[in-house]
Parts: C-alpha cells; sequence; structure tokens
C-alpha cells in the first residue's frame, strides 16, 4: 500500500538476521501494532495477516453502521439524535471501549476498527463519488466517537495529534474580549480558552460565522476544539484516500481481494442514484408532452408544484429551479426537444434569440446532450432526490428551488397546501410538527398519504401494492409515479410498477 | 440583436469592412446635412463610430459631423436610463480599433502573471472569448501579452472572461492521457453583486437598468464585503471592477486567496452571506444574538445609508407595500396598531413610517420586549442593505469572470476598476463608452515628444483607470516578489 511508511517497519537492526542472500525472499516483518487510544486517525496501514472471513465480515459490519449513519442525516436527524440512534447500532457491529472499561478484548475491538476501516478504504476509492462519501461517513463516525470519548483519554489522544495551534494569551483575550464573546455566542462572564489558528484550519466555523477572525486568524474557542479535530481527520483522510486511489490498480491481481471490494463497493449504492431510467416507463402512463405537463402537474410533489405554478405566473424561473425542475421532468420521461418546447412556451415573455442563447445549452446540458465527455457519457445529471433538495444551500432572493417544506415560512407553507386541497385540520397540524421537528420529507409523506388516501386503502385492502410498494417516498420522481398509479387504478395499471422498489434501494 | 445592423458576420474580412465604412460614409454626410429627428439615432452612432477608427486621427478632428456626434453622444441621459438598448458597440471595427489602441494588455499581463517575464500563472491561465456571432470559446490560452493581443485583434470577442491557471496549458488539454491531468489549481477568489438580487426592494428602476438611487446598492455592498475581506481574512489586493452594467466584481489577488480550495472559497462565501430564504420563506434575516462582530460592524457601516438609500431615496413602503414592512415585525399588537394609523393616512412616507414604529410602540402598543423590537429592527435594516452575493460565483475555483477594461457589449461602457477608497464618488453612468473614447484619442490635442510615443489611453478618459490598475498591479508584484524571497529564507510566509 502506498501508505507504507518506514514507522510501522520494525527497527532494521532487531529484524531476525538474514542471511543477505536470501533477503530478497524473505516475507517482512512488522511491528505489531498497540492501540493506546481508542480514537484512531487512521495513519499507519495495518499489517498484520488476517483470514478472507474476518476481511469481509469486519468490513460488512463497518459498513452496516456507515449505512445507518447516512440515513441519520438523511432522515434529518439532530446530532442528540443520531447519537442515540446509533448507540446500539455501534454496539452490535462495531464496539469500541474506553480504557477505563479494562474490557479483554480492548486490543481486538480497536483492531477490527483499524481493519475494517482499511478494507472500506479500498473498496470507496475508485471514483471520486465514492470517496467523498466515504470521507463524510467516516467523519461523521468519527465525531461520534469523539463526542462520547472519556475526556481525559479525548485529551491524551488529541496531545498525540500534534496539532499546531497557538494560545491566545490574556492581552489578546482582554483585548477583543467582546468580540470573541460575540462570535462564539458565548454568555457575559462565561471564562474560556481560545486558539489562534490560521483560518483555513476551520473553515466549517468561519462558514458559520462561529469564530472572531481577525487577519486570516480564526480565533477558535475550546469548546470547537472538535471541529478543528475532526477537521484534520476529514483532511487527512482525503488526501489518504486519493493516495488509495492511485495503488488501487496494482489490486486488481488480487483474485480473492477483488471480487469481496467490489461487492462491497456495490452493496453501498448512493442515494443520490437511487433514481433509475427505468422509472420514467411508467405502464399507462402515455410520454409527457410539452402540452400535458399542465395536466400532469397535479401529481406532482409541492416541490415541484411550486416550481410549475411560479413560472405559469411569472414566465421565469432562476437558474437552480430550471434545473431543478428540468432534471425532475426529464425523470418522468419528458423528452429532450419536448423539454425545450416547454421550457420556450413557458418563458413567453422572451425573444427565440434570447431563449435559444442563454437557456436552451443549459436545458441541454442537463440531458446530456451537450457539455464535457463524462457529462455526454452519463446522459446528463440525474433528477435530484430528496436528500440533494434537503441538503443545498437555501435559496436566495428571487429564486425558488429547493424543497418547499424547508424553504417556506409555515404560513406560506400551510397556505400553499390549502390552496393544494388539503384542509383537514389535523393533517395540518401534523405536518406543522413535522416541519418544525426538520422532518421535511415526513410532511411530505403525510401530505401524500392524505391526498391518495382512498386510494392507498383500496390497494392495500385487495392486496394488489406490497408494503415495499407504499414505503417512503424520498424522490420527487417517486411521488409523481406513485400519485399517477394511485390516481389511474383500474385502468389497466393494476400491475405496480416494475421498478416501484429501485428507487428506494 | 444588438448587431444585426452590421456586417459582423466576417469581422476578419478587412475588404468586406472597409467597403462597408465606404458605404457608412456617404450615408453619414447624408445625415449630417438633413438634421431630420426621425433618423435613427442608434445608426448614427454607429456609423461615425466607424468613420473615427477607420484611419488617420487628425483627419476628422474638425470634421462637420465629428462634432455633430459629439453633441450625440454628449447628449444628458436621462436617468433611470435603459442602458440595455440596442445598440452597435460590439461593432467589428469598433472592437478592433479597442483592442489594437486602448486594452492593456500589458498590465493585464502583468497581473496575471505575478511577474514580469512569463511564468504558467499567464501560459496556463484560462481565457474564454464571446465571439461576435455569440459563439463562446473556452479554453484559450497565451504564452505571451502579445499573443493574447494579437488574438484578440483577430477574433474581436466582444468580451472575454478568465478562468484558473489549469495544472497544464488548457490548449493541450485533450492531449493528455490521463483526464484528471487537467485540473484547475489557482484562480483570484471573486465576488460577483448584480442589482437583479436586488429588485425585490428596489423602487426606482427594473431589471438591466440603472440611475444613482440603486448604484446605492453597490456601492454599500462594496464597503461591506471590502473591509470583512480586509480586516477578517487579511487580504491586500482586492481590484473592485465595474461590471459594464449594473453590478460590481471582485478580484481577491492575494497568493493565499489564489490556492484556496473549493470547501475554503464556500467558507468565506458563506461567512459574507446574510439573507437566506426565497420569495415564500419570509424573513431574510436569521441570525443569532449577540451579532457576530463581522455582522455588528456590517450594521454600522449600513445604518446611515439605511436612512438615506433606503427610505428616502427607495421608499420601500409606499402604499401598500407595507404590509412586507409589517410582517417583518414580531408583535402582533405593533402590528395592529401601525396598520391602522397608516390605514388612515395613506401617502405616508417610509421615513415617518419607520419613525411609527417606535413611537406607537412607546406609547404602549408593544407585547413584546423592547430587546425584541430592536433587533427585528436591525434584521431590517440588514434584509435592506446587507450585500446580496451571487453566492456561486466565489464558491468554485473554476468559475469564469469577465475580464476587467473589457466593453460590456449592451451599453458599450469599459470595465473599470473601482478605487474604494472613492467608492461613493464613483457614477456608473458617468464611465466612458468605447466609442467616447475612441473619438477622445482623435480629439487629443497634446504633442508628443520625439521618439516617445504616448500611449492612446493616456490620452483619453481611461488614462486614471488604467493608472490606478497599474498602481494596484505594481502593490500585487511587489508583495509577490519580497514573498518568494521570505518562503526562500525560511518556510514561513504567513505575513507577506
Amino acid at each position: 500500500m502506498a501508505l507504507r511508511t518506514e514507522y510501522s517497519r520494525v527497527d532494521p537492526k532487531r529484524r531476525a538476521n538474514l542471511d543477505y542472500k536470501k533477503r530478497q525472499f524473505a516475507n517482512p516483518e512488522f511491528k505489531q501494532q498497540e492501540y493506546a487510544h481508542r480514537l484512531n486517525f487512521y495513519v499507519l496501514p495495518p499489517t498484520a495477516e488476517i483470514t478472507l472471513e474476518e476481511f469481509e465480515t469486519w468490513a460488512i459490519n463497518r459498513l452496516k453502521v456507515l449505512s445507518e449513519i447516512e440515513a441519520c442525516s438523511f432522515r434529518n436527524k439532530s446530532p442528540e439524535e443520531t447519537a442515540e440512534y446509533m448507540k446500539s447500532i455501534v454496539d452490535k457491529y462495531l464496539p469500541l471501549r474506553s480504557n477505563s472499561s479494562r474490557s479483554q478484548s480492548l486490543q481486538d475491538e480497536r483492531k477490527r476498527d483499524h481493519y475494517s476501516h482499511f478494507i472500506l478504504r479500498l473498496a470507496f476509492s475508485a471514483t471520486e463519488d465514492l470517496r467523498r462519501r466515504y470521507s463524510r461517513l467516516e467523519t461523521a463516525l468519527f465525531k461520534l466517537r469523539f463526542k462520547d470519548d472519556d475526556l481525559l483519554e479525548r485529551r491524551d489522544f488529541v496531545n498525540t495529534l500534534n496539532l499546531e495551534w497557538e494560545e491566545v494569551g490574556a492581552d489578546e483575550k482582554r483585548e477583543f474580549g467582546a468580540e470573541l464573546a460575540a462570535a462564539s455566542g458565548m454568555k457575559k462572564g462565561e471564562d474560556q480558552d481560545w486558539f489562534k489558528v490560521d483560518w483555513e484550519r476551520v473553515p466549517e466555523l468561519v462558514e458559520q460565522r462561529r469564530v472572531l477572525l481577525k487577519r486570516g486568524k480564526a480565533y477558535v474557542p475550546q469548546r470547537e476544539q472538535m471541529s478543528l479535530v475532526v477537521a484534520e481527520f476529514t483532511k487527512r483522510l482525503d488526501e489518504a484516500l486519493e493516495l488509495t486511489a492511485r495503488a488501487r490498480p496494482r489490486l486488481d491481481e488480487d483474485e480473492r481481494l477483488e471480487p469481496i471490494l467490489a461487492h462491497l463497493s456495490q452493496s453501498f449504492t448512493a442515494p443520490d442514484a437511487a433514481y433509475s431510467s427505468s422509472d420514467a416507463a411508467i405502464d399507462g402512463l402515455s410520454t409527457p408532452t410539452a402540452a400535458s405537463i399542465d395536466t400532469l402537474s397535479k401529481h406532482f410533489p409541492l416541490c415541484m408544484q411550486s416550481l410549475h405554478s411560479n413560472l405559469r405566473a411569472n414566465s421565469h424561473l432562476k437558474h437552480f429551479g430550471r434545473l431543478q425542475y428540468t432534471l425532475f421532468l426529464k425523470g418522468i420521461g419528458l423528452s429532450l426537444d419536448e423539454c425545450i418546447l416547454f421550457w420556450r412556451r413557458s418563458f413567453k415573455l422572451m425573444t427565440d434569440d434570447k431563449f435559444n442563447k442563454e437557456y436552451k445549452y443549459n436545458v441541454r446540458h442537463s440531458y446530456g446532450d451537450v457539455g464535457g465527455d463524462a457529462n455526454r457519457r452519463g446522459r446528463g445529471y440525474t433528477p435530484y432526490s430528496c436528500q440533494k433538495l434537503l441538503t443545498e444551500p437555501l435559496p436566495g432572493p428571487g429564486q425558488q428551488h429547493g424543497c418547499p417544506y424547508r424553504t417556506f415560512t409555515q404560513d406560506n407553507l400551510l397556505s400553499l397546501l390549502q390552496k393544494g386541497g388539503i384542509n383537514d385540520r389535523d393533517i395540518l397540524k401534523s405536518v406543522k410538527e413535522d416541519v418544525q421537528k426538520q422532518r421535511y420529507h415526513v410532511a411530505c409523506n403525510r401530505v401524500f398519504e392524505a391526498s391518495h388516501k382512498r386510494e392507498i386503502k383500496k390497494v392495500k385492502d385487495d392486496g394488489s401494492w406490497s408494503a415495499a410498494d407504499l414505503d417512503t417516498i424520498v424522490h420527487p420522481n417517486t411521488y409523481f409515479k406513485r400519485s399517477w398509479l394511485l390516481k389511474h387504478l383500474g385502468e389497466g395499471n393494476v400491475g405496480i410498477a416494475n421498478g416501484g422498489e429501485k428507487m428506494e434501494e | 440583436m444588438p448587431h444585426s445592423v452590421t456586417p459582423d458576420s466576417t469581422p476578419q474580412g478587412e475588404s468586406q469592412a472597409s467597403s462597408v465604412t465606404m458605404k457608412a460614409e456617404t450615408q453619414d454626410i447624408d445625415m449630417a446635412d438633413a438634421p431630420d429627428p426621425a433618423v435613427e439615432e442608434k445608426t448614427k452612432v454607429n456609423l461615425e463610430d466607424l468613420f473615427d477608427d477607420e484611419d488617420s486621427d487628425g483627419e476628422f478632428a474638425s470634421s462637420a459631423p465629428q462634432v455633430k456626434s459629439e453633441e450625440e453622444s454628449s447628449q444628458p441621459q436621462p436617468i433611470p436610463k435603459n442602458i440595455a438598448s440596442k445598440s452597435a458597440y460590439s461593432d467589428p471595427e469598433v472592437m478592433r480599433a479597442f483592442y489594437q489602441r486602448l486594452f492593456p494588455f500589458r498590465y493585464l499581463f502583468q497581473w496575471l502573471n505575478h511577474s514580469p517575464s512569463p511564468t504558467n500563472d499567464f501560459a496556463h491561465r484560462e481565457f474564454a472569448f464571446t465571439l461576435p456571432n455569440d459563439a463562446y470559446l473556452r479554453y484559450q490560452s497565451f504564452p505571451t501579452a502579445d499573443l493574447l493581443r494579437k488574438q484578440c485583434i483577430q477574433m474581436l470577442p466582444s468580451r472575454f472572461e478568465i478562468g484558473p491557471v489549469y495544472s497544464t496549458n488548457p490548449r493541450d488539454r485533450k492531449t493528455l492521457r490521463k483526464a484528471s491531468a487537467f485540473r484547475p489549481l489557482t484562480k483570484e477568489l471573486v465576488f460577483d453583486i448584480d442589482m437583479t438580487d436586488y429588485d425585490d426592494i428596489r423602487t426606482c428602476c427594473t431589471g438591466a437598468s440603472i440611475c444613482h438611487k440603486c448604484w446605492a446598492f453597490i456601492t454599500m455592498a462594496i464597503k461591506v464585503v471590502d473591509v470583512a475581506l480586509r480586516e477578517d481574512f487579511g487580504f491586500k489586493h482586492i481590484l473592485w471592477v465595474y461590471s459594464g452594467r449594473r453590478g460590481a466584481h471582485a478580484w481577491v489577488c492575494d497568493k493565499r486567496a489564489r490556492e484556496m480550495d473549493d470547501p475554503k472559497r464556500r467558507a468565506i462565501a458563506g461567512y459574507l452571506e446574510l439573507l437566506k430564504g426565497g420569495d415564500q420563506g419570509g424573513k431574510k434575516v436569521n441570525v443569532r444574538r449577540p451579532l457576530h462582530p463581522h455582522l455588528d460592524r456590517s450594521l454600522n457601516i449600513l445604518k446611515e445609508h439605511f436612512q438615506t438609500t433606503i427610505l428616502y431615496e427607495q421608499d420601500p413602503w409606499s402604499e401598500e407595500k407595507a404590509s412586507h414592512l409589517l410582517q417583518l415585525l414580531p408583535d402582533q399588537t405593533l402590528k395592529a396598531a401601525l396598520q391602522k394609523k397608516w390605514e388612515s393616512s395613506p401617502g405616508r412616507a417610509s421615513a415617518s413610517k419607520w419613525s411609527d414604529i417606535d413611537s406607537v410602540a412607546k406609547s404602549g402598543s408593544l407585547s413584546k420586549s423592547t430587546k425584541d423590537l430592536l433587533e427585528a429592527k436591525q434584521d431590517i435594516v440588514l434584509e435592506y442593505t446587507y450585500p446580496r452575493l451571487d453566492a456561486e460565483v466565489s464558491k468554485k475555483l473554476n468559475h469564469l469572470l469577465k475580464s476587467p477594461f473589457v466593453v460590456h457589449p449592451g451599453t458599450g461602457r469599459v470595465c473599470v476598476p473601482i478605487d474604494t477608497r472613492t467608492v461613493e464618488e464613483f457614477d456608473p453612468l458617468a464611465v466612458p463608452t468605447v466609442t467616447q473614447l475612441l473619438q477622445q484619442i482623435d480629439e487629443w490635442k497634446g504633442e508628443e515628444e520625439e521618439g516617445k510615443k504616448i500611449p492612446d489611453w493616456e490620452k483619453t478618459e481611461l488614462k486614471p483607470y488604467v493608472e490606478f490598475f497599474r498602481t494596484f498591479v505594481n502593490g500585487l508584484l511587489k508583495d509577490e516578489k519580497s514573498g518568494i524571497k521570505r518562503e526562500r529564507e525560511d518556510g514561513d510566509a504567513m505575513e507577506f
């Protein structure tokens, strides 16, 4: 592995002295690693031998933990809720006890953690997408562990990292006292220690305006230390993943590992890719055209309905709104030509010339008709999932994109829902509660269930749809498809959408 | 189409261009003789432009059409003026003369090259041309300033944009064996402030047009962003540029800024961004208290602008528009009292309404604490004055941005640098247009010394802008040089 460094080698003087002629055939020997801390920055790769079975099971267990973490972020759980939910899962699949527990299996647990991390690193280094996801989830896992680590042990661990930071002296503390307090949202009188680092080391805190900045230095309060450590963790992991990716092709020859690794990365399919092109084909729905969008729009989820009505009201949509809507329309099977026609007609206050020059290209780009090689080969972007819509930055002034459950104020949201025919007091009240708890997709599913109550009951009663077909909706295109099928029951398409489950994968 | 009048299809055809000019000449004389108001103004300006940049300088200096055209262009510009109106500023001959005689390629080169002798900072830099037929040509690169100039004169782009420095020459990107060997390395941190983002709060103009009243939004934005970049992030070399129509760009050129990756750019954009939420999101400012020092400082800068620019000039809450103001107040009792008061006195000015909030609150119609009201009022001030950045532009290393000193094809104005020390005095409507500048060269009366040629831009109103740019570039080069030296001496080049 490219990460192999001298540190992990046994001191050459202590190595069993081999005949120099045989030395080239000898197996390298490595020092067995000791795990002094519960937390691990995974700097050194594992060197001992493990069985193939261990290789696979350890990796799968870690994968289970990671996918649960991802599910939590996807359901918009707060950090506290996530920690609580994850506790039992982590204990089951990837236990990691503190030194104070004096457990017998301490070293063993840490070894598993260490090895499984590196195995998955191999499995998920192949593409940029996988690397980014892996790094995000590993970071989340690290954060989770960092938070519940024993305070003393954590301090020891942090001290071993050799992070260079400067402590803020008493003079400076006095000088910037008020500003420091205001920047970190501290109450008056609270005493705190601060670090001074280059702001580039804490981009997250800078982005959220949670540190004081002076001439390029960020003043980080002690309690934000986690953010520094985590940022360092992510940085090192990203660099290491990059190196792994480069070294990865050499593994291709190993017939034992490659199938396992391929299998691992496949079972880690991204919800981003939850949309499959077969979803565009809906039984009984004739190919949509530019003219039929208005009629179909009653089956659209709120995010798309709101874009549609804004488009009709203003004859215009801003860039991200257009992108979101175009991809959705692509997802329901609108062809490129029809889509261009749709936008051309919708932007009715605009000359052909302006439209062709400034807008057409973007529509074509979304369909993969133009653009770079990768874009064309991938046939453009995939339609946005709820997760994508919920994690994007909020729209700015004049912009309409995103998920209305998240971007609208409660009053505006409720009046929009009422306009759409949801008048049941209880439902509106529950929606309001969902939104307050930031469970936007729950609110959306609630609205779906309310507006398709009769049909859902019917398919449940006659058993024509299985529970999986009525699983939580996590993609606007699933919403449309399910809504359309439910409202057209008994028109020769009782057969549930063949690709119904695919989307939830 | 702005240039449907002119034969732009063959800009390179030298012979055809001159034959057009011949035609123009005859027509032009006709027009000068007959002071017919019905003659289309834009055609006239256009033809005269063709005329004066065609040949030697002195020839037309005193001719009748010349004087005439001067009157034309110096006509008082109505305010607000829709400067998006059709024009022929990107006419091939005008553009040719502009690139040949006025565009400061030398300083542009030094600016991007960071050194007097050509380096990869310039040679691997992407330029993107918008050609006269509106084709967009990406991944252009040039070893030297002269070659850039040559291609500009040859292709006559209506404008060109500047992208990042790549790991290899952008022109060679397809010859690489691995696509990953071609990736952006560095680029200035850029900001784009555009008036369209202010459309929901500006009352004086809409769309593409601007006036002095709404330019004040841009002035405020520049002040707030500039001071944050300097004091908080420690950047020194920040170039503000008028975008040619209704906005401004910033180029942060410090080495530290150029080398930032996307997450860091996103962090700065996030730090500076405040207004969140679309049109249906209600209140756009939601910040915690106490205010972050950056916001506190911004609020202090913006307060006085709020009084003049917003309350008096924009008058945003006249008549029924006051409902928006009411929406932003948290207190139901106060809202009801205010609504009643304003309904009984239609035509009340926004400034009075703003002070009504306090007076009505004092008279007892306040159910929440005065602190809540104060904070709500601060939020309103911020919502109406805080810079609205087009954040996407800043977040990406590989985003292209229009070069300084190119001509805006719609207005003909040159994208000149803005001096932040005198940002209040900057008048977008007084920025010279390309046609004015070309005319000024012809009218220039000074003496050229023997053997020493004065560059054409020095003979025009462009002079102060180019000189400002030159000073800026020299400052950057100086720091760049000492930065390299210090890096060699010791590894610590933090305080450059």
